[in-house]
Order: structure tokens, then C-alpha cells, then sequence
């Protein structure tokens, strides 16, 4: 029974010390991302990321303090309805970041919005909150989904790719992706193969892959779906026969784990952590000091959400209590991104340019990407003419 | 649909069915004496891969580091099963699933604070790499072994139930356990030994997946749910069972992917066979489970009694 | 006497549910009606199980499936623009209705790890049947609107919708009541000591048993009628196994030999999940960043235990009710 005590004794001194803390009131922010169970690690990238930014600035964005309050929300999208309901009806807070995955920003998008409640998804960016159900009260750092193929169709037709095989989960973001991919990229593709989500094994898509005998495949298999195909992918013996081009797939998230097997698989994305700008290398050597990693994407998108909500809340002086003005603040992105040259559209996702990239080892032998192509250039997603807000 | 692709997905069937093979003959032989549900043999399988990715990441050969796969898993397995699993042999089922569901979650967060949650890296060795040409058919070599490992295995297990004293002893004990243990037995030792031959199989099914999978927190669940379609489908307890079970899941799995969208092409529009087709082919082997258990409850090969 | 303790416990728990609203908007916290409202639609789907699950011994591995088809009946008819609660909520119990009547035709011929097997492999059939409804959203998930339109209960409201919720628990909690100590909740219980002797007895043990199943899952389903409204969502994640396992862990803690227990059950796991997922006591930085990224294995150890200790759960505890079974 000691132990019990103690720690009683030690709340109710953290509860005065608090207190204490509490007399400052600081800015609350909601953080809700996925941080546990297997599907944690984008989540952790992007909580990292956003939580480097509030340390350097000692526990202050804009010149205020923060307190951020980390949510979990399990890729559940019942918790997370629940969550938001606790962060603004409990805690108040004017202004919730992160989320993951688009099932969880779409269950809680308009329950935000509709509250007035500043929402600034560092991830997930599925197209309805781009078009027809945009909300001035969100701002995305990251993109609409289907950009990142988008990028990569661009480059297949830049290249002339011949016979082109596409390859996606068979669900709603398999399909968007593989439609991004032919906004582009005009020619009919010579196959379809659609497998099951969470399929673990590729060998018989692979073996039809190996049958039709394409000049370059496309593929849209995120997290450890996409792990599996680049290594199959690999030992089937196609990595210099076949050009192998992918989106939300070689990320850096899961390059590491595919080591030599990804070594040059094409992919497409807004950031690479080569950029040369300023910012980047600030943002590179600083994650990389404090984390012992090479910052993924989604890293990248919650470090620049974080700048953003930085430069906002300086704007307007710690009050983001006038909305109306808060609203202009963001919307003039007054920060700068990592990603080089940022604006806001008119539906609140990023104009920017979209990259190739080509999977690479660094110097010190880590696996990475290394940009090589911007197929796309200060780009406007393809929804934000659905979207009814002007200005 | 040339026969050269209906080979090679033969073969990947094959090899898929080898491997849910391993998993579910450590599965079925604990429920078949023990009359234990482990939902968290998946669990053991995961760990069997990350030791075995740890081991190969600090430069242990290939084949030492599946050896201390099989060998990691076992020792965990014994280690659960006489520290507390063992108690649960006489409870009812739902308490068997609650316990192994507990620890599904529990060792997910463990391999999560050890290796992180993204996944880690483990490829096939220079020597398993590459692939074989025959009959016009371009197959991975390293999915060769796959099926002569698991395909060596199961000569094993049959040789071992079917010609020694231990496997007497095991198929004593799956008809008759407090008969066994009458007769002077130690039929403790002879569970604890059962559960941690089941818990090497799953290392070793782990170890030997961690080259062509993502060895990640999770990556278990979707095998034991395969895994236990296979029992299910082959019959509870046999050994027999699992393993043509698995050959026949793992078939119809692989070709059913390939092959229905194709085939759903020649009825449907092109569009409707595009969305059907995989959605169908999904669920297949769940059907063909569905099917076979309204026509045999008892499993396709059920253990013969007397 | 035992009964009474029983009696009191559960009757003091529902005032403190119907009081619930009522301070929270004295203590201006209206998150707490939203919290307890989603524990309440839990609470009802892990009674529904129960009715199989502890009273007829059929250990189901599967019952997220009916909360699913409850809440995707919503969604789909809300996408297709009837937003009328009553049509919804027919159709929803007529789906689950003919969904469980369908899948317990076979499952309830097995028994034993068959039976938790292939309950668990309908399950999963239904998990990827959503993901692949593209229409509907796929693994996206279906956001629904707005909520039922039912008449004189406004749903848009937080507090009306709690208390319709509360009723519909009241009301299953009273017909289980009647059913359990009728006829058919004694064979059913006998059913489960002795299969083979109620044959025996000429009673039409199979029938009894799929009568059972239906009515159990058309509860769930009920449950996913009032998720589907609460989250204003529909998802595949709602039937995904580990759903089905949580529902197990409910039934189990609260206790499964009364008609309660499930309730008990829900309002200790989700509130623990709960105060887990973000304890901040700020006593010991960290073992809070510990417990924030890995508070799921806490709930594994938490399951492990109780399923080795668990004898009577903590109603049947309170209740003072001795386990025939518990060997202390």
C-alpha cells in the first residue's frame, strides 16, 4: 500500500504545481493522430515533428505558450468523434491539428468546422473536405489525395512510358489514386490488378504482372502493403526489368525496412528531405539530431502545420479569439515551409509543386529519396473548383 | 490465362499453404490435447520475426538466426504456457480467447517499445536470392525453399506422431489426456513440450515470412485469421487436417485472386467485373469455409476416434 | 437478500445514468453526455452478446458484424436521402434479422472453438464486404448527414439522443428481463449446462439456439442503429474483430451470469480506456510518454488478468452472488 500513497501525495503536489502553471493559461491545442497499435508510426512522425517546433520555441508558437494535448485516436473513427467532442466541449480548445488517416478526418471534419473550431490536418486530405464539403475553418498542410499520383502520371507521360500496369487496394483511396494517375497519364493502361486490403501476399499479382510484361507498373499500396510488394517485387527478379513507380508506397516511413529491395522505384510526392531551401535544412538536421532518423513526409507536413499555427498566432498578437482575423492570419501562411514556396488555394489546401523521386541510399548508407524530376509546378488540386468558399 | 501463370500461382498456393501449414500444426495440436484456443500463437509467430530480423541486422548467418527464431518462440511459449497459461486448460473457451486476446495487444505494444512502430528490415540472403527459370516460368527461389522447408516439417511431424514414443504419447493424449496421465505419464511435461513444439513452428513460420512480409507490430493477426480458417475448414485436432487444410486454403486463396476478376469478365461488364471480382475474391475462402462447415461441421478431415 | 444487494447496485447505477445529463449541465461539460452515450451503445450491444454469450454458453467471436450492418443500414439509407428514423430503424433490425438468421443457420450447428472460429470468420467477410462498397465510401467510411429524423425525439439534440439511447437500454434490459425467466430463457440455460439431455427431452435444441442468435444480434444491431447516429459515421472499423473482442471483454468484466453485468462491464473498460489514453498526472514524465504511446498493452495485461482471475465478474461480485464454478 506504500506505493499508492506516495503517489497520491505526488498528484496532489503535481495538481498545486499545475496550478501554478495553469495561471498563465496557456493556448490549448488538441493533437489527434494515430499513435498506437501497428498503424502508430505515421502518427508518431507527425506528432514528433510538430511537438520539435513548440521545444525549440520553448514551449511557445507565436510567442505564447502552448499546451498541446495529445490525443489518440486508435484510427477508430467512433473514438475519435469522442475526442473531439472532449476537446472542444471540455477543454475548449480553438484549434485541433494532426489527424492520420482520411477514415478519421472524415468522421470528424464537419463536426470541427461546424463548431468554428480551427482545424489544421497535417495528413490526410481526402477530396470531398477539397470540393464540395470544404470548410473555411480547415487548413491543410499536406494535400488532396489523389496530388501524389497525380505527380506520378505526370512523369509516366513525360517519359513516354509505353505499357503501363496499375496496382491499388481495391478500395475507395485504391481508386482514387488510380484515377489521379490517369488525369494524367492519358493512355489506356494494359491492367487493373486490384488486390484486397491488407493483402500480405503479392506473388499472384506479381506473376500476372510478369505475364503481361509491362514497360512500367504503377503502385498505390501504403504502410506494410506496400513493404511486402517492394520486396516480392524485388525477389521476383523485376527491379531492373520493369519500372516500378509508386505513390504513398516508398515513403520514408517504410524505406528503411525495404533497404536494397526499393533501391530505385520512382515515387511522387512535395517534399524530399534533399530540398536545399533554408528551412528544410534547418528542419532535416534538427529532426534528425533529436530523433536519430531521417524525417518521412508526414514529418515534414506537421512541422510546417506547426510553423503555420506559429506564424498565425504572431499575426494576431496570441488572440485567436477573433476568428474572422485568425482565419486571414492563416490564410496568408505567413511562415516558411519546408517545402520552398507555399500559398494557400482557395478551398485552404497548398498550391505547391509536386516532385519525382527516386529511392536512394544516402552517405551514411541510409535508405532515402532523392528528387529528380518536378513533373508538376505550383499545381491547384483537382477539386478546389467544387469548393464554394471565396476569398 | 496461359498455363504457364496457372503453374506459377499453383506453386504460390503451394507456398502459401506450407507456410499457414506451420502456423496451424502448432495451433491444432494444443487445441487437440490441451483442448486450448490460443489466439496469440499469431503473437508468437511475430515475435519469431522480429528475433529473427534482430538477429540477422546484428550479422548472425541466415539459417542461425531462423534457429533462434524457433528456439526464442518455443522459450516463450513454454515460459506463457507454465507461468499461466497452463491454468486456463480447464476453463471454458471464453476465458482461453480473453487471456490470448489480452495478449495479442500486449505483445503488439512490446515489439512497439522495442523496434518502434514502423517496420524493420529483413531481406532474403545473397545465396536464397534470385530467381529460378523452368518451363518458361520465372518463380522466386527463395519461395522454393518456403515449400521444401515447410513440406520438410510436415514429413517431420508425421514421422515424429506416427513412429515415436512422444507421438504416441501425443495421440494418446488427444483422445484420452486423464487417461495418459493415469497411466504414470508426466502429462504436464508432455503439454508444456507440445505447447513449445506449436510456439517453434510459428518462430519458424515468422522467420521464414519475414523476408517476403513487413515484419511490423500486427503482422500476426491476418495469418491467425487465416490460420484458423485453415483448422476450421481441415478439422479441429488433426494434424492431417491442418496441413491439407492449409493447401487447400492457400490454393484456392491465390487462385481465386487471380482468377475470378478474370473470369467475372467474361459475364459482367467490364466495370461491374472490376468491383465484383476482387470484393468476391476476397471473401472466398471465408465462403468456402461457410460451405464446408454447414456440409461437415466437424471440418473436412476430423480426427478419427476408436 | 442476494437478490436485493443485486437489485440496489443496478438500480443506483441507472439514476446515476439518467442523472448524468443533468450534471453535466450543471458542471458545463456536455463532452460527459456524449462520453456516456457511446458508453451506454456499447453497454447495449455487450447485453445483447451476453444473451448468448452467458446465457446460452455460445462463445460469439463475431458480434461487431451486427453493429456494423445496424450502422451501415443508417448510412445507406441517409446516403440515398431517407433520413426517416422509424424506416431506418426497421430496416436496420430487418438486415441484422436477416443476416443473423442466415449466418446462425450455420454457426450454431458448431460449438465449442468452431463455433468462436467461424463467428469470427463471418465477421471478417462483413469487415471486407464494407471496405469494398465503394459507393458507400469503402474503408473511408460513410458520413451520415444528419442524424434520424424519429418524430417527436429531436436526435440533433446531444441530450435526447442520450436518453433515447438510455431508454432503449432500459427496455432491452426489461424484455431480456421477462425472457430470460420465461420458458425459452430456461431452456436456453439449459441449453447450455446440458445440450444433449435437453434433445433428449424433445425440445428443439437447435432452434432454440438460432432464436437466441437473431434476437441477441438484432440488439447489437440496435447498437449500431444509435452509433450510426452518435458518430454520425458509418465504418467499416465498427466490425472489426477487435470490436467483437472488446464486446467479449465487457461481457466478461462486468459479469456474465447476470442480465447487468454487460452494463457494469461497459462503464469500467471504456472509462479506463479512457482516463489510459490520456492520463496526464504529471507525476513522472516518462512513464507518461510510456503510457501515452503503449496504454494498449496496459489493456492487454488488464484482459490477461482478468480472464485468469475473472470468476463472477464485478457485478456478480458486488452482487455477492457465489460462483458455482469458482474453485477459491
Amino acid at each position: 500500500m506504500k506505493y499508492p500513497l506516495s503517489a497520491l501525495a505526488l498528484s496532489a503536489f503535481a495538481a498545486i504545481s499545475s496550478g501554478v502553471v495553469l495561471a498563465q493559461s496557456p493556448l490549448k491545442i488538441g493533437f489527434m493522430a494515430e499513435l498506437s497499435g501497428p498503424q502508430g508510426a505515421l502518427g508518431q512522425d507527425q506528432y514528433d515533428a510538430f511537438m520539435l517546433v513548440v521545444e525549440q520555441n520553448g514551449g511557445k508558437l507565436g510567442g505564447v505558450p502552448v499546451q498541446v494535448l495529445r490525443e489518440d485516436s486508435q484510427l477508430k473513427p467512433e473514438v475519435a468523434v469522442q475526442i473531439v467532442d472532449k476537446l472542444i466541449e471540455k477543454e475548449k480548445v480553438p484549434i485541433i491539428t494532426g489527424v492520420t488517416f482520411s477514415n478519421v478526418m472524415m468522421a470528424v471534419h464537419k463536426k470541427i468546422t461546424e463548431k468554428e473550431v480551427f482545424l489544421i490536418g497535417s495528413n490526410a486530405g481526402p477530396s470531398p473536405i477539397a470540393g464540395a464539403a470544404c470548410s473555411p475553418f480547415y487548413f491543410s498542410t499536406s494535400w488532396e489525395n489523389g496530388q501524389q499520383a497525380e505527380v506520378v502520371g505526370k512523369y509516366a507521360r513525360d517519359q513516354k512510358m509505353a505499357k503501363v500496369m496499375t496496382i491499388a487496394p481495391n478500395y475507395q483511396a485504391g481508386r482514387d489514386f488510380v484515377n489521379g494517375f490517369r488525369r494524367w497519364y492519358t493512355t489506356p493502361t494494359i491492367g487493373e490488378l486490384w488486390p484486397a486490403v491488407n493483402q500480405p501476399d503479392f506473388s499472384s499479382e506479381i506473376a500476372q504482372i510478369q505475364a503481361a510484361n509491362p514497360t512500367a507498373v504503377f503502385a498505390f499500396l501504403p504502410g506494410g502493403m506496400g513493404i511486402n510488394f517492394v520486396k516480392q517485387w524485388a525477389q521476383a527478379g523485376l527491379k531492373n526489368k520493369i519500372v516500378l513507380m509508386t505513390a504513398s508506397t516508398t515513403d520514408g516511413i517504410g524505406l528503411p525496412a525495404m533497404g536494397d529491395a526499393a533501391l530505385g522505384v520512382i515515387s511522387g510526392t512535395f517534399w524530399g528531405p534533399d530540398f536545399k531551401n533554408a528551412a528544410n535544412q534547418k528542419f532535416v538536421k534538427d529532426f534528425e539530431a533529436k530523433y536519430k532518423r531521417i524525417p518521412s513526409q508526414y514529418a515534414a507536413q506537421a512541422y510546417d502545420s506547426a510553423q503555420l499555427l506559429d506564424g498565425a498566432i504572431r499575426a494576431v498578437k496570441g488572440d485567436v479569439s477573433d476568428k474572422a482575423a485568425f482565419r486571414k492570419a492563416l490564410k496568408s501562411a505567413p511562415f516558411k515551409s519546408v517545402r520552398g514556396d507555399f500559398a494557400f488555394g482557395s478551398n485552404h489546401f497548398p498550391v505547391q509543386s509536386f516532385h519525382a523521386f527516386k529511392a536512394v541510399r544516402d552517405k551514411q548508407n541510409r535508405m532515402t529519396l532523392e528528387t529528380i524530376d518536378t513533373p508538376l509546378v505550383k499545381v491547384v488540386d483537382g477539386y478546389a473548383d467544387k469548393c464554394p468558399i471565396k476569398g | 490465362m496461359s498455363a504457364t501463370l496457372v503453374i506459377s500461382q499453383l506453386l504460390n498456393g503451394i507456398q502459401l499453404g506450407v507456410l499457414l501449414f506451420l502456423m496451424a500444426a502448432g495451433l491444432t495440436l494444443v487445441f487437440g490435447i490441451m483442448n486450448f484456443v490460443n489466439l496469440a500463437h499469431g503473437s508468437l509467430y511475430m515475435m519469431g520475426a522480429y528475433i529473427a530480423a534482430a538477429l540477422v541486422g546484428q550479422g548472425v548467418p541466415f539459417v542461425w538466426a531462423g534457429l533462434g527464431a524457433m528456439a526464442g518462440a518455443a522459450l516463450l511459449g513454454f515460459v506463457l504456457e507454465r507461468t499461466a497459461l497452463a491454468k486456463l486448460y480447464a476453463r471454458d473457451h471464453l476465458y482461453q480467447v480473453l487471456a490470448t486476446f489480452g495478449l495479442i495487444l500486449f505483445f503488439n505494444e512490446v515489439v512497439r517499445y522495442f523496434w518502434g512502430a514502423s517496420a524493420v528490415y529483413m531481406d532474403v540472403p545473397a545465396a536464397l536470392n534470385g530467381a529460378l527459370t523452368f518451363m518458361g516460368i520465372n518463380y522466386p527461389f527463395y519461395r522454393f525453399v518456403i515449400i521444401a522447408v515447410g513440406l520438410g516439417v510436415a514429413l517431420a511431424l508425421y514421422l515424429i506422431i506416427h513412429k515415436t514414443r512422444l507421438g504416441m504419447l501425443i495421440r494418446a493424449g488427444a483422445s484420452n489426456a486423464d487417461m495418459v496421465g493415469v497411466l504414470g505419464v508426466n502429462i504436464k511435461l508432455l503439454n508444456s513440450a507440445v505447447f513449445a513444439l506449436g510456439a517453434g513452428l510459428a518462430g519458424l513460420a515468422g522467420f521464414m515470412a519475414g523476408p517476403i512480409l513487413s515484419v511490423q507490430p500486427g503482422m500476426g493477426e491476418p495469418v491467425l485469421i487465416l490460420t484458423l480458417v485453415v483448422i476450421v475448414t481441415g478439422g479441429i485436432g488433426s494434424i492431417r487436417g491442418a496441413f491439407l487444410g492449409a493447401i487447400i486454403i492457400g490454393v484456392v486463396d491465390t487462385l481465386g485472386r487471380t482468377f475470378l476478376p478474370i473470369i467475372f469478365s467474361w459475364f459482367l461488364e467490364q466495370s461491374l467485373a472490376q468491383a465484383a471480382g476482387p470484393a468476391v475474391a476476397s471473401m472466398l475462402i471465408y465462403l468456402l469455409m461457410a460451405v464446408v462447415l454447414a456440409l461437415r461441421p466437424q471440418g473436412l478431415f476430423p480426427v478419427k476416434h476408436g | 437478500m442476494k437478490r436485493d444487494r443485486a437489485f440496489w447496485f443496478a438500480a443506483a447505477t441507472l439514476a446515476f445514468l439518467a442523472l448524468l445529463p443533468v450534471y453535466a449541465a450543471l458542471a458545463a461539460q456536455p463532452f460527459y453526455v456524449t462520453l456516456f452515450s457511446r458508453i451506454m451503445v456499447f453497454a447495449l450491444a455487450a447485453v445483447g452478446l451476453n444473451l448468448v454469450l452467458g446465457f446460452g454458453g455460445l462463445v460469439s467471436f463475431g458480434h461487431a458484424l451486427y453493429i456494423g450492418v445496424g450502422a451501415y443500414s443508417v448510412g445507406i439509407l441517409a446516403h440515398h436521402g431517407i433520413t426517416n428514423g422509424w424506416v431506418q430503424l426497421v430496416v436496420a433490425l430487418a438486415m441484422v434479422a436477416l443476416f443473423a438468421a442466415v449466418i446462425g443457420a450455420v454457426v450454431v450447428r458448431t460449438g465449442g472453438m468452431t463455433f468462436i472460429m467461424i463467428t469470427l470468420a463471418f465477421a471478417q467477410m462483413g469487415f471486407f464486404l464494407a471496405v469494398s462498397l465503394k459507393q458507400y465510401g469503402g474503408d473511408d467510411g460513410l458520413t451520415i448527414d444528419a442524424r434520424s429524423a424519429m418524430g417527436l425525439f429531436d436526435l440533433a439534440n446531444n441530450t435526447v439522443l442520450y436518453y433515447v439511447i438510455f431508454a432503449s437500454l432500459l427496455l432491452t434490459l426489461y424484455l431480456f428481463h421477462r425472457f430470460i425467466n420465461a420458458r425459452f430463457g430456461l431452456a436456453l440455460r439449459g441449453i447450455k449446462a446440458n445440450e444433449r439431455r435437453l434433445a433428449a427431452l424433445g425440445y428443439p435444441t437447435f432452434r432454440y439456439k438460432l432464436v437466441a442468435y437473431v434476437i441477441s444480434a438484432q440488439v447489437c444491431g440496435l447498437a449500431g442503429f444509435w452509433l450510426a447516429n452518435l458518430t454520425k459515421f458509418a465504418a467499416p472499423s465498427y466490425m472489426a474483430w477487435t470490436v467483437s473482442g472488446e464486446l467479449i471483454v465487457i461481457a466478461v468484466l462486468g459479469g456474465m451470469s447476470s442480465l447487468f453485468g454487460p452494463v457494469i462491464g461497459a462503464l469500467v473498460f471504456l472509462l479506463l480506456e479512457e482516463v489510459l489514453s490520456s492520463w496526464k498526472p504529471g507525476i513522472w514524465p516518462a512513464a507518461e510518454t510510456l503510457l501515452g504511446n503503449h496504454w494498449l498493452g496496459l489493456i492487454g495485461l488488464f484482459v490477461f488478468t482478468l480472464a485468469l482471475f475473472a470468476r463472477q465478474g464485478i457485478f456478480g461480485y458486488l452482487a455477492g452472488k457465489k460462483d458455482s464454478a469458482g474453485g477459491h
